[in-house]
């Protein structure tokens, strides 16, 4: 009995004893993971610009996270991959030909300004890939508006700048827009597919919608943020997002132009940044898609899903303390104290 | 339709072939016995013997201390060696019996009842009362207490828990093969002392030979009925098991006699029959000795007050070096800093983790508010921030967030991609503030 006992010296502590295989970073690196079919994508169709790009926001998002841990004294935590996923939103967020340097600071305002100056991993109120994108927004407007035609080839380095579909139809109209692509069938393709200007990693729909599914196959999403979002996009614009009056609109421009899809599936999702409770998830989801189109059809730019998702996330712990969820049993509590 | 469940709840990984078909056998008691006076949530036993005394096997050592409490006999027949406060399994010290065993296994003289069924429900109470049963499932709560519902609780059906839903353990699931028999006695004799006409048996699926071996033994019986249960933890909570069968709702921090329910676990079933037919006190238990830390697992009738040390020799020894012993199952069991501590009416097992299979948790990230926990409490709790307050030391905040509803299941720190210890930051915060 003794021996056994002076053999070994046990480990102690709370229950449960044992853990599901999930972990932080593996949520990280497949979130990343299914971002690849999109970001490919984008290289296809924008080249070696897109790769530097991409490249640069990476790499400056894992460096000043490394750094900033350093000089804070924390521990470095950068495997964990948050601020890898970080810089490569911030990347495909970013039109393929901005000058160097918008990257880099894009990354530097994203991780150390929104991320750790807010305590860090878990404590950051807005999505940080998306404040650095609206820093060097409003910084650089016109690098940041200047859109680079995709040609599908690696060797066209001084490619032609052309307009967003959306911004087409903003200046222009669905007259000029339909001028552009031919016919409806062929603009819903290339949108689908991505040859349209854009952020590089926002233009490919169905890359995107692969890695989405992906994610909500694996249940690293839920439904509830994305259909939400989209769904509300999509009303909206069909009612209101006519010329010819209401019930006039095209929801599937909508749907698949612009930054909708990397926002609904990968950027209004972060967990952090959203409403845990999945109620409050789709409040979440409509309010995006309602301010979202507010902008595309009545505000000053073109497109409206970066400053939807960032004025949600302001209410995100609002919706998770208003939606009430009943523990177990509580009704019948509530009639005996009335009582 | 679906198998009766609830919402929420986990799937881990069952492990419960490492026992599941290994014959309850018989443990061979040791030398040395040290009986608690306390196995029981309620008041300590007072102690009725003198050091030196000669003890039966089947005696009266300890009675009860109050209302809420249940009696204490020897399990073994021998010589009192020592009475004073010795280490118990959760840590804390308490007032123990230490029984010199002589091998000779003597009953004292127990009271049969043929005619069990013919007793009045008070006698049955008293026979359950005196044979010192309490819930074997793990809380220990006095039998004969759950068994006396105050005048204005009307109870109408008895659940037999053959849930099981801890991974690894398979006592309850041994006892379901081997006694079904003597299991549908027991239920018969709630039921008969409670005064009600319906006793429902709820069964995991994936337990099939045991539905199969119930269902066989209710045959011919009314009233009484095998239900299988989505396999799903904490399928076992008495809350979670009254609203699969019956779709009850209890009472938040309410009991379920305020829905007309008593819960008994399968051996305490088995303890009642006993008690009620042979008048046999409780002094032996199913133990489920097993985990891929020890050599030979296995499910093992066990004497009240036998050291888990000699459990763990009976079962071969450690292999695969030791990291955790854990009495219970791993979602809620408690480790045990040391071999010596004895097996209690509400060991329902040992579990013997590797070191290499340890999450360490000591090193856990912040919350990044996946919203995991939150889809898996079966009391539809929001642990993420009962976890993040506990952090702060917000208590306060943590109760308005129901902390009290919280029985501590661990599906939420189960399924944390942070790995944060949310029961213990849940406990800790529970110490800090009245309910």
């Amino acid at each position: 009995m003794d021996a056994t006992e002076k053999e070994h010296s046990f480990i102690v502590s709370s229950s449960p004893h044992v853990r599901s295989g999930e972990t932080t970073s593996r949520i990280m690196w497949t979130v990343s993971l299914s971002l690849l079919p999109a970001l490919l994508m984008g290289f296809y169709f924008f080249g070696p610009k897109a790769i530097l790009v991409t490249a640069l926001s990476i790499i400056s998002a894992v460096a000043s996270e490394y750094i900033f841990e350093k000089i804070s004294g924390k521990k470095a935590a950068i495997s964990d991959g948050s601020s890898f996923l970080t810089g490569l939103l911030l990347g495909m967020n970013l039109p393929p030909s901005v000058p160097f340097y918008i990257p880099v600071i894009g990354s530097i305002v994203a991780v150390v300004i929104t991320k750790q100056l807010f305590g860090g991993l878990g404590f950051n109120i807005f999505n940080p890939a998306l404040i650095g994108r609206a820093f060097v927004l409003i910084s650089w407007p016109r690098a940041m508006t200047t859109w680079m035609a995709p040609t599908a080839a690696f060797v066209a380095l001084d490619a032609k700048t052309t307009a967003t579909p959306l911004g087409i139809l903003k200046e222009e109209g669905m007259g000029h827009l339909m001028e552009v692509f031919g016919s409806k069938i062929n603009l819903y393709t290339e949108l689908l597919l991505g040859h349209s200007a854009g952020s590089l990693g926002e233009v490919s729909a169905i890359a995107l919608i692969v890695g989405g599914v992906f994610l909500l196959v694996r249940g690293y999403i839920t439904w509830h943020i994305p259909f939400s979002f989209l769904g509300t996009v999509a009303l909206l614009a069909w009612v209101f997002g006519g010329k010819a009056g209401l019930f006039t609109g095209d929801p599937i421009i909508h749907l698949l132009s612009g930054g909708l899809m990397l926002g609904a599936f990968f950027m209004a999702t972060d967990y952090v940044t959203s409403p845990s409770v999945r109620k409050g998830q789709i409040i979440f989801g409509i309010g995006c898609g309602a301010i979202t189109m507010l902008i595309r059809l009545k505000g000053g730019f073109p497109e409206g899903v970066m400053f939807a998702i960032l004025l949600m996330n302001c209410f995100s712990p609002l919706i998770d303390r208003s939606v009430t969820r009943k523990p177990f049993g509580a009704i019948k509590v509530n009639k005996e104290q009335k009582k | 339709m679906g198998l009766a469940t609830f919402k929420g709840g986990i799937h881990p990984p069952d492990k419960k072939i490492l026992a599941a078909n290994c014959a309850i056998a018989e443990a061979k008691p040791p030398k040395t016995l040290v009986i608690p006076l306390s196995q029981h949530i309620g008041a300590p036993c007072k102690p009725l013997v003198t050091i030196g005394q000669e003890v039966k096997k089947g005696e009266l050592i300890g009675e009860p201390g109050g209302f809420v409490s249940s009696p204490v006999h020897s399990s073994v027949s021998g010589k009192v060696v020592a009475i004073g406060d010795f280490p118990s399994a959760t840590g804390k010290m308490v007032s123990s019996v230490v029984i010199e065993n002589n091998f000779r296994d003597e009953w004292t003289t127990l009271k049969d009842s043929p005619d069990y069924m013919g007793l009045s429900a008070d006698e049955l109470r008293g026979k359950i009362k005196d044979a010192g049963i309490v819930g074997m499932g793990g809380a220990a709560f006095p039998t004969n207490v759950k068994l006396s519902p105050t005048k204005e609780k009307t109870i109408d059906v008895v659940l037999i828990n053959g849930a099981e839903c801890e991974p690894y353990l398979t006592a309850d699931y041994r006892l379901m093969l081997e006694k079904p028999t003597e299991i549908v006695e027991g239920l018969k004799v709630l039921m008969k002392v409670l005064g009600v006409r319906k006793g429902y048996i709820g069964i995991e699926s994936n337990k099939p030979d045991a539905v199969a071996s119930m269902q066989e033994a209710v045959t011919g019986e009314t009233g009484i009925e095998v239900y299988a249960l989505e396999v799903k933890y904490p399928q076992g909570a008495e809350k979670m098991l009254i609203k699969a069968l019956l779709d009850r709702e209890v009472p938040a921090r309410g009991l379920p006699m305020d829905v007309g329910v008593v819960v008994q676990n399968v051996g305490t079933s088995l303890a009642v029959y006993e008690a009620a037919r042979y008048g046999k006190p409780l002094i032996e238990r199913v133990v489920t000795v097993t985990g891929e830390g020890i050599n030979t697992p296995g499910n093992l009738m066990v004497r009240i007050g036998v050291q888990i040390s000699s459990l763990i020799e009976e079962c071969g020894g450690f292999k695969n070096g030791v990291g955790k012993v854990i009495s219970g199952g791993p979602m809620m069991g408690f480790a045990l800093y040391s071999l010596d501590v004895p097996v209690t009416k509400g060991t329902s097992g040992i579990l013997v983790i590797p070191e290499k299979d340890i999450v360490h948790t000591d090193d856990f990230g912040p919350c990044i508010r996946c919203g995991r926990c939150i889809d898996v409490c079966p009391m539809n709790l929001i642990p993420s921030m009962l976890s993040i307050f506990s952090e702060k030391g917000f208590f306060e905040d943590a109760r308005e967030y129901n902390l009290f509803d919280c029985f501590e299941c661990g599906t939420c720190a189960y399924v944390c991609p942070s790995k944060r210890p949310i029961v213990q930051l849940v406990r800790l915060t529970k110490s800090m503030v009245k309910p």
